[in-house]
């Protein structure tokens, strides 16, 4: 046991840094960035129009003028104390925005990344299973499809055919437009949640299914797949007893590293969808010049990627008996 | 081609596929005139003879918008690529055979670059690069090397232990020379491959991030520009203005894709027994 605290203690610290390093080169990129936050927001008439004092005003509130190192030191100073400063955009808390849109996005992801993993471990255990067959060939190209559209269309084309053609769904946003939040009901927002959590999934399975028949193949050429084949094992049998089994313990690296894509896509299918969600919040940010919010949903981000490939790490050494048995000599 | 000779239709597959590229990219760059011109006594029609992919609100043609789009694209795609697959292969290198001190921080990067989501840091690359075209290819290209690299750093550990590789380093060969003379041309078919399918992914990114706004200037005929435009006018039925640029991209970034898989087969003899 003591090794796994250990080992988990390790991964915690070297994330820890990792996320240092992430908050610092967003930053260095805000920084270096020559778009004025005032010309982006205010616009060339109105800054004209202004009186100098009320320019001044401004520039304070966008935090122009004062040194890159001052800023971001004060910035670590209060994130140590658990506040990640104010959007500028929102005129809220970060944590409170980011709060607010990850709840939304959560749902989302989770479903995606769900589908994603099962369908895709199920895809591609099948096509390695029937490698050269049909089903492969099938599987094989629907993923190459799917890796090769980018999600977005794919979102375009999802909300043409059941919004606008068929009319089965709505067209954006998180709830009906126009109603109390009260009177929401949850088939509501079901309803505005399918197509962006669908095309999410569709386009995850692709890359599971594809590393997962990649191992899958290997272990079916495996000579203890030969073994139990020339016992008289059936080939069900063997796929699910031995294939199976073996595709899982990568499949778990997989599933936790493809976090990253799902909230890489998220940002891509919430704008065409206009769904409030985290994504969403991060392209206003940064279209905005918010440094303040587009900082923090970086960070936030990447702890949550870090986070996924520790749980995979961690579930991984639990559910493999070499890995356990392994740290345990050492 | 069931009878042929596998690495013969795999020649003239890439032949084809270059061919193709080379075609699109070139008609393209001579549409881009007719990509911006406007004709408001032709506007939004749908596809037809006269204008094949239909024209938009504005009375553009969409089939030279689209093609002017892909060529962007794939200049786009072929630079960025060629920038990241040059630094996975410097640093992939580096942290193989420079040392431990030099390995941790690299891998550091690795992590780190990993750890943000690629559509989130090529908008901060390219925020940081005020935005427009050098703002994409330096957000592309920044953020595709850390898993060319991994590999190379993986494959290059391995080779290290090679008997040739320690019998020049006995022999006195400086760590320059071996690299030069004995790494390089072993890693170079692996180099290859992972560049050629770094070209999707680049492409897809571009066109994500100029979707998004943050990419190529609106007045540029981008695909990702079309496609969010496109995006005001699906709800009133106008389907091709959004139909015809996407499918293109897919087919342009498919023959990407399988193009990188011909030359893996051509690159590894032994997968031809597959």
């Amino acid at each position: 046991m003591r090794h796994r605290l250990e080992f988990t203690g390790k991964k915690l610290f070297r994330m820890g840094v990792l996320l240092l390093g992430v908050s610092l080169v967003t930053f260095l990129l805000m920084c270096a960035s020559p778009l004025d936050p005032l010309q982006t927001n205010v616009g060339q008439t109105a800054l004209g129009s202004m009186s100098p004092e009320q320019v001044e005003k401004l520039e304070a509130y966008w935090g122009v003028g004062i040194p890159p190192a001052q800023r971001y030191i004060g910035w670590l100073w209060d994130v140590c104390h658990g506040d990640f400063g104010t959007s500028l955009l929102y005129r809220q808390p970060v944590l409170e925005v980011v709060g607010e849109r990850l709840a939304n996005s959560a749902g989302l992801m989770f479903f995606a990344w769900v589908i994603s993993g099962v369908l895709g471990l199920a895809l591609g255990v099948a096509a390695g299973a029937f490698r050269g067959r049909w089903q492969d060939r099938l599987i094989r190209g629907y993923c190459l499809v799917i890796t090769s559209t980018p999600a977005f269309w794919l979102a375009i084309l999802l909300l043409l055919i059941f919004s606008v053609w068929l009319g089965w769904l709505p067209i954006g946003l998180a709830v009906p437009a126009g109603t109390d939040a009260s009177s929401v009901t949850l088939a509501d927002r079901l309803a505005h949640a399918v197509l962006p959590a669908l095309t999410l999934g569709i386009t995850g399975v692709a890359n599971i299914a594809l590393h997962t028949r990649e191992k899958m193949v290997d272990v079916m050429e495996s000579d203890y797949v030969l073994f139990a084949r020339a016992r008289g094992e059936s080939a069900r049998s063997a796929v699910l007893r031995h294939g199976l089994r073996n595709v899982i313990l990568p499949g778990i690296t997989l599933q936790g590293a493809s976090v990253s894509e799902i909230i890489g896509g998220s940002v891509l299918v919430e704008q065409v969808f206009s769904y409030p969600g985290l994504g969403q919040a991060a392209v206003t940010a940064g279209l905005g010049s918010d440094m303040p919010l587009l900082l923090g949903i970086t960070v936030i981000t990447a702890a949550i990627v870090f986070a996924g490939n520790l749980a995979a790490d961690l579930v991984y050494g639990a559910v493999d008996p070499r890995i356990r048995k392994g740290a345990a000599g050492r | 081609m069931k009878n042929g000779n596998r690495r013969r239709n795999a020649a003239v597959f890439l032949i084809c596929a270059a061919v193709i590229l080379l075609a699109v990219t070139a008609s393209g760059i001579l549409l881009e005139e007719a990509a911006v011109e406007t004709d408001f006594a032709e506007k939004n029609l749908p596809p037809s003879n006269r204008a094949l992919f239909g024209t938009d609100w504005m009375g553009r043609d969409m089939f030279a918008r689209t093609l002017a789009g892909l060529s962007l694209s794939i200049r786009i795609g072929v630079l960025t690529a060629v920038v990241s697959g040059i630094a996975a292969l410097l640093l992939g290198i580096a942290a193989a055979t420079l040392g431990r001190k030099v390995d941790a921080v690299i891998s550091w990067c690795i992590d780190l670059v990993m750890g943000i989501p690629h559509i989130l840091l090529v908008m901060l690359v390219s925020i940081a690069c005020g935005r427009g075209f050098a703002g994409v290819v330096a957000g592309v290209a920044l953020s595709h090397w850390p898993s060319l690299a991994r590999v190379i750093r993986g494959e290059v550990i391995q080779l290290r232990q090679a008997p040739y590789i320690l019998t020049a380093d006995k022999l006195g060969v400086s760590r320059l020379k071996i690299v030069r003379r004995h790494m390089l041309p072993h890693i170079m078919p692996q180099f290859l491959i992972g560049m050629v399918l770094l070209f999707p992914h680049a492409i897809l990114h571009e066109a994500g991030v100029t979707f998004l706004g943050f990419g190529l200037s609106s007045e540029q005929p981008a695909i990702g520009v079309i496609l969010s435009e496109s995006m005001g006018y699906l709800t009133t039925g106008k389907w091709w203005l959004a139909l015809f640029p996407g499918a293109a991209l897919v087919l342009v970034v498919l023959l990407f894709s399988v193009a990188g898989e011909y030359i893996r087969r051509l690159a590894d003899p032994a997968s031809a027994h597959e």
